[in-house]
């Protein structure tokens, strides 16, 4: 039984394309067959993310078009023999796909694939559509402010409204530092506004840049962010995984080198 | 920020709170300011069928109060100061 996963967030740079990579390596990584789609059509990012970008031959909209078979167009993933990426035209524009063809596409791929993930761009027109089209399930991304709260909301709103099964949230650059002094909404605080189940926090960690800049996923490594997105992929898969205390991590420490710097 | 400002400023998470409380509420009706005026009047006019109020100081909103299932529900409030009970 495969699924289909769409993450979308509404607003620009909280980092969808980011999650996806995450999730997806993921999941991978757990032994499942994954697909990952960017329908980011004009404005390709998921490749470089995964650090894939020098393999595309084929692209989404070749094989919408009938240039190609799907397996042609897809790129094994470096490190994981279970991981593909469809990647996004870069010379086109939203319109060269439609919805329908998309859950054509999606339909097919699903008879091989354990998950499906789809990379969606902001905005909420055509390039939105085609990406939610396939779906059943999705992963909102939010950032705790005010903007992409509200553009999270509205996207929520859109989801229920095409029937979606499962919508859940995943809480993206909190810092645990501004949230301490009263100058960031807590978790809670989305969560209460938002009134969706959470599925993950990923805390604001410059390993993240760090690893864009390397073209390598950084889910399941040591890093806060690593550790994070593994245990998001965990709850993906259904696992009840206690969340994190990353603030007790960092208050600890702060603690034990409070001790040296004393007096 | 000085000690007696500690005490008396909000901190900025608190108005990023109350301010999407509000924005999502009127981004979730779709109710424009000018539909808005256009309830109120006509709750002043039937309520005033009963009673006198005071139209010019009413005030209406939409607020999200208690859970209804797992969202919260928007409920409109409106405060309406009654002048004389027995009108008629």
């Amino acid at each position: 039984m495969s699924e289909v996963i769409v993450v979308t967030s509404g607003k620009g740079g909280v980092g969808k394309t980011t999650t996806t990579a995450n999730v997806g390596t993921g999941l991978a990584a757990m032994g499942k067959r994954v697909v990952l789609i960017d329908t980011d059509i004009g404005l390709r990012n998921l490749d470089v993310v995964m650090g894939l970008e020098n393999r595309i031959v084929y692209n989404l909209v070749d094989v919408i078009e009938g240039k190609c078979r799907a397996k042609q167009a897809l790129i094994k993933d470096k490190r994981y023999q279970n991981l593909y990426l469809l990647p996004s035209a870069q010379t086109r524009d939203k319109s060269a796909v439609t919805p329908p063809q998309m859950v054509k596409m999606i339909e097919q791929l699903k008879e091989q694939y354990d998950y499906i993930v789809l990379d969606c761009p902001a905005g909420i027109e055509q390039g939105f559509q085609n990406a939610i089209a396939g779906a059943e399930r999705a992963l909102v991304i939010t950032t705790p402010e005010v903007s992409a709260i509200r553009d999270a909301d509205r996207i929520i709103g859109l989801l229920e409204a095409n029937d979606f099964k499962k919508i859940d949230l995943i809480i993206n650059r909190l810092r645990y530092d501004m949230v301490k002094r009263g100058e960031m909404m807590t978790a809670s605080d989305v969560v209460d506004i938002l009134s969706i189940p959470l599925l993950g926090i990923v805390p604001d960690d410059e390993n993240v840049v760090i690893a864009t800049n390397q073209g390598e996923p950084l889910v399941g490594n040591s890093t806060m962010a690593g550790r994070a997105y593994q245990n998001i992929c965990e709850r993906v898969l259904g696992k009840e995984i206690p969340f994190i205390d990353f603030e007790r991590t960092i208050s600890f420490w702060t603690r034990v080198t409070g001790i040296f710097h004393k007096n | 920020m000085g000690f007696a400002n500690f005490f008396r400023r909000k901190s900025s998470k608190e108005i990023a709170k109350d301010r999407l409380k509000i924005l999502l509420i009127s981004d979730r009706v779709n109710c424009s300011p000018e539909m808005m005026e256009m309830i109120k009047t006509d709750i002043a006019k039937v309520i005033s069928k009963y009673m006198k109020i005071d139209a010019e100081s009413m005030e209406i909103q939409i607020t999200k109060t208690g859970t209804k299932g797992m969202g919260k529900t928007p409920a409109l409030y409106a405060n309406i100061p009654i002048l004389d009970l027995h009108k008629l």
